[in-house]
């Protein structure tokens, strides 16, 4: 992998702004650049982490967190934004807010061709679902980037992706 | 549904869209979150729902349609196992929105089994009234995770609701629930 440094602090700073912004739930289909923040997450007692077999079953458990009165945020790869179409008409139609952070794969660096089709389209397909769409493509934004996301998504009931950059998270180099 | 919708105390309900979703609009109440849309999202809802109120019990009722477009559901709720959740489907083994069309429900699928194999502890199928009616209390009071597949005829009843705004019923749940809270 290679990365912006080996052992990066943005997880961490993602995790701080989960707990600054009050989630309670996190839900995931794991991606390895967010295994530190699902880590972190599992370790929390005073967040319900939940694993799920596929993304979209994710939109609407924090819709129903949501009604409950609790804060979530949705951790996936961009290959798993597709999964969510058609769910996510439920956040759009019942104003509901959604925080999605996003791991992309194919885009910068990708070794694997198969990962390009839905890498290259995640932020027109989530534009089209209704989904406002920021990134983070360097380290010393993601703390920033992330908040803003928080902070806007809770305080005006919307969905908003951030999409993590594939430049950020390194990539596999399939040369060696 | 009249029998279950009577026997609800303070639980909180996610409907399915569809039959369920019109059915349960016979008996409106706030703590009902009616889907209009999002075929498969209910039992999801559902275990946010129950995750996010501990102390109060979730039901879910939906169809046999809309549960089998959310077979991994049944994975991951099992696996997360929240003991305040109960799930029931009204299996008329068909979709009865689209023209009848049989499910699979219909050609030897059963759910119960599906929940059991994804470690619900406890998954039945109910063929009478009278299995109905000794078992709906647990559905609402029960202290475990729960699955009950319902088997009903094909009859179709009127719809009975005119709510179809999605903010509006998530604002009127929340708000219910919340308190002034709903809108912090």
């Amino acid at each position: 992998m290679k990365q912006e440094s080996p052992s990066p602090a943005w997880p961490r700073e993602i995790y701080d702004v989960f707990k600054q912004v009050g989630i309670e739930q996190i839900a995931f289909v794991p991606d390895a650049g967010h295994t530190q923040l699902i880590k972190d997450c599992e370790a929390d007692n005073a967040i319900e982490a939940v694993s799920l077999t596929s993304e979209e079953e994710g939109v609407a458990m924090l819709a129903g967190g949501w009604l409950g009165g609790k804060r979530g945020a949705l951790l996936m790869q961009s290959s798993g934004v597709g999964n969510c179409i058609n769910m996510l008409s439920i956040i759009q139609e019942c104003r509901f807010p959604l925080l999605m952070v996003v791991t992309m794969r194919g885009e910068w660096g990708e070794f694997n061709p198969w990962q390009l089709p839905m890498g290259q389209n995640t932020q027109k397909v989530l534009e089209h679902a209704g989904v406002i769409v920021q990134r983070a493509d360097h380290a010393n934004e993601v703390r920033d980037v992330v908040n803003a996301a928080a902070l806007m998504t809770f305080n005006s009931n919307r969905p908003i992706a951030v999409l993590l950059g594939q430049r950020l998270i390194g990539f596999k180099d399939w040369s060696k | 549904m009249d029998a279950l919708l009577k026997s609800r105390g303070d639980a909180l309900i996610v409907t399915g869209l569809g039959s369920t979703c019109y059915d349960a609009g016979t008996a409106d109440h706030p703590n009902t979150f009616y889907l209009w849309g999002g075929m498969g999202a209910a039992a999801m809802m559902g275990l946010g729902l129950a995750l996010g109120q501990p102390t109060r019990r979730t039901v879910v009722i939906t169809g046999d349609g809309e549960m089998l477009m959310a077979l991994g559901a049944f994975a991951t709720i099992g696996a997360k196992s929240p003991k305040n959740l109960s799930i029931v489907v009204i299996d008329n083994e068909h979709y009865s929105e689209t023209g009848m069309q049989p499910t699979h429900t219909h050609r030897g699928v059963s759910l119960a089994a599906v929940a059991k194999a994804c470690n619900f502890p406890s998954a039945e199928t109910i063929y009478t009234e009278q299995e109905l009616t000794s078992e709906i209390p647990a559905l609402f009071t029960g202290s475990n995770l729960m699955f009950r597949d319902i088997k009903v005829n094909m009859q179709r009843y009127p719809m009975s609701i005119r709510m179809r705004d999605g903010a509006h019923i998530k604002n009127r749940f929340r708000e219910n629930l919340l308190g002034q809270k709903a809108f912090d």
